[in-house]
């Protein structure tokens, strides 16, 4: 798993443990290169760059003008040709002028040209709501991302996973997506130092429970631990499933966490309609782990609108810790 | 004492009465004013998210505005509060939005990015870069097949012409000689990038030969200029002659947004544009010709503070939305 688990870790925050991470990719690798809008002297919109042009200079470290079609086409045509480029959205929002590229040409090339080539391409795309910046700046897109073939689609929810997951995504020789929540670029978490991986389709538990699965994604995996820990209070154990990777999904965790519950939530930010929880739901449906079931699968997700400006309303919008307790709950104890 | 024979006067002298030139300096502060407002709330926690302050380029919105009707059109941008004032709005209801009340222009929904007046013909600003380049054209294609004689004006920055949108935009707007003025208020900086590294060609009037339109490139901070491009530019719009291109060069004096440490340019830049103050420029020229006497200025002045005062304090008291109301207005008719 951890190839440098035996390096001591320190604390560092999720921004930090990116930046870390395209530092030891820049250093090792020549043909790795950053493209984004104000990725340069101003460190990123939301600091995650910060000083790397200093030690790697502007061809290396590339403020693009802003135009973000063009921009990740750039990146797409060179990670054809011999480049590693990791290109910064300045919020996941800006991806949707970028789609075509994305779609139509990273995600497709190698196949449409029956594997004659590959596009190892990382796009990174600070996501979510919470800071108050309304329906533009705030969307969760992930889903998006993940319906299409060619594409593989991560979301850690850990200043380790955030580094492990970029490091893998480096090494993989297809287009790998990084959504990252704005609001997780502060937190702190023990980071190893210099080169490890996460692999890319492995989710992680990180509670053990028996009586319900929670299958979480990004922040809300945060959420979840926090609501488990009330649940337990009251004699609920959850088992709690950071999904890490949303394309391609760890089945088997999934499947054999709801073989051993035999209860199912599914949270996550995204608005909740023809989300990530239905395509996890329908897994478990198809599934012989449906034969577990001892209550309806159960859905927590975004509402059905664009994220509103007021503060009281963008909390009202997604899923948080109360919402979370009532859900568990109620299923737990059948009063659906 | 300024020369005022008659070669010597300024356009906006002879093409304007006093009364409407006192107005535009009027709106002029009150832009001013209600930046300072709204930077103030900004730091006293009354406002949510970001925004981005448009001191410094009063005269661009004031000026490409005043030879419109409420009939006319603009499209704004994420540094729309000039444009929105100049355009007519009510300075309560923007407080109001940005304190996210029910009685803000987009009823706490939208916040700074977001504010709209339709019905003053502000079709609002964008969170995207460039969002709002086709939305004008289509504005002035209605305009054109309903022959309802309205120009609309296109309000966007130095970073949004690098979009794709914009060549889209342009084109258009050029092949069907649409009624529409496009108005890049070019103030040196896409956030980080200035224009010497973003955009190949010098001005960004220079762009107009690619779609065979006028094209203009004034001084942005002086009203009278900008005032005379744009009302040749609306002339030929009303006439059936299609678009124009103004480049109106201007400049920021507060950082992107919040969150800018300003590390991409120099006090001394900043120093020497401050020292352009568009404000004192127009009462000097008001006061040469007459318009205003001793007083006026600092009268009309307290006027636009004393309303900024009432502005915040109405929406202070304004009721915030019902957190049941939170998927209201998704659709036009809401499914059952
Ligand atoms: C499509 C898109 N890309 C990036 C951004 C982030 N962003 C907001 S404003 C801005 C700079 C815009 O520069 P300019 O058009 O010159 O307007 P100014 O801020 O100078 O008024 C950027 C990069 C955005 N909102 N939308
Ligand atoms: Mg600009």
């Amino acid at each position: 798993m951890n190839v440098a688990a035996d390096i001591e870790a320190r604390e560092l925050s999720y921004a930090e443990a990116i930046r870390e991470a395209m530092d030891v990719a820049l250093a090792s690798d020549e043909r790795v290169i950053l493209m984004g809008e104000d990725i340069g002297v101003y460190g990123g919109a939301f600091q995650v760059t910060g000083d790397l042009i200093d030690t790697y200079g502007p061809d290396r470290v590339i403020d693009t003008p802003i135009s973000e079609l063009g921009g990740a086409g750039v990146a797409v045509g060179a990670a054809l040709t011999g480049l590693r480029p990791i290109f910064e959205f300045q919020f996941s929002d800006f991806a949707t002028l970028a789609m075509e590229q994305i779609v139509n040409q990273a995600a497709k090339v190698r196949y449409m040209l029956g594997g004659a080539v590959s596009v190892p391409v990382v796009m990174r795309f600070p996501a979510g709501s919470g800071t108050g910046a309304a329906a533009q700046h705030s969307q969760s897109l992930e889903a998006w991302f993940a319906h299409v073939p060619g594409l593989k689609v991560v979301q850690p929810s850990t200043p380790h996973d955030a580094k492990g997951l970029l490091l893998a995504a480096l090494e993989d020789p297809d287009p790998v997506m990084i959504f990252e929540h704005k609001l997780l670029y502060k937190m702190r978490g023990a980071v190893p130092e210099g080169h490890y991986t996460v692999p890319i389709g492995k989710a992680e538990i990180r509670r053990e429970g028996v009586d319900v699965s929670i299958v979480a994604t990004s922040i809300m995996v945060h959420k979840v631990l926090e609501a488990a820990e009330m649940l337990a209070g009251e004699g609920i154990e959850a088992e709690v499933i950071d999904l890490r990777t949303v394309r391609p999904l760890d089945r088997e965790t999934v499947l054999a966490s709801v073989r051993k519950t035999s209860r199912l939530v599914c949270v996550y930010e995204a608005v909740k309609t023809l989300g990530i929880g239905a395509e996890i739901s329908a897994m478990v449906a198809e599934s012989d782990a449906f034969d577990y079931l001892d209550a309806p699968i159960v859905r927590l997700g975004g509402a059905e609108c664009p994220i509103p400006y007021n503060p009281e309303l963008e909390k009202a919008a997604v899923p948080q810790v109360e919402d979370i307790i009532e859900a568990v709950r109620a299923q737990v104890k059948g009063r659906l | 004492m300024a020369d005022t024979s008659p070669d010597n006067i300024p356009f906006a002298i002879s093409a304007y009465t006093p009364e409407r030139l006192r107005g535009a300096l009027r709106q002029m502060y009150l832009i001013r004013k209600f930046e300072e407002g709204a930077e103030d709330s900004y730091t006293r926690g009354l406002i949510h998210g970001t925004m981005h302050l448009s001191i410094g380029q009063e005269a661009s919105a004031v000026g490409a505005c005043i030879g419109l009707s409420e009939t006319d059109k603009i499209t704004s941008t994420h540094r729309g509060h000039g444009h929105s004032i100049a355009k007519g709005a009510d300075v309560g209801r923007m407080f109001a939005e940005f304190f996210g009340k029910e009685t803000g222009y987009c009823k706490g929904r939208g916040g700074s990015m977001h504010i709209a007046d339709v019905g003053k013909g502000n079709l609002g600003a964008n969170g995207i870069v460039g969002g709002g380049l086709p939305i004008a054209v289509g504005a002035a294609l209605s305009a054109k097949r309903l022959e309802t004689g309205a120009v609309t004006v296109c309000f966007f920055g130095d970073g949004a012409n690098n979009e794709g949108a914009f060549h889209e935009a342009l084109n258009m707007a050029a092949i069907w000689k649409l009624p529409v003025i496009f108005l890049c208020e070019n103030n040196k900086y896409g956030m980080s990038m200035s224009t010497d590294r973003s955009t190949a060609v010098a001005s960004i009037a220079d762009r107009a030969v690619a779609y065979a339109m006028a094209g203009a490139s004034v001084d942005g901070n002086d009203f009278s200029a900008v005032s005379e491009a744009s009302e040749a530019a609306i002339a030929r719009a009303r006439a059936g002659e299609g678009p124009s291109l103004i480049e109106a060069v201007t400049y920021r004096w507060r950082g992107h947004s919040k969150s800018d440490r300003n590390r991409y340019r120099s006090k001394e830049e900043i120093a020497e544009w401050m020292a352009c103050d568009p404000i004192p420029r127009m009462v000097q020229m008001l006061s040469d010709h007459g318009i205003i006497g001793a007083g006026d200025a600092a009268r009309i002045e307290a006027e636009a503070e004393a309303e900024i005062v009432q502005g915040i304090a109405f929406a202070k008291e304004s009721p915030a939305p019902a957190l049941s109301d939170v998927t209201r207005d998704v659709y036009t008719k809401p499914a059952a």
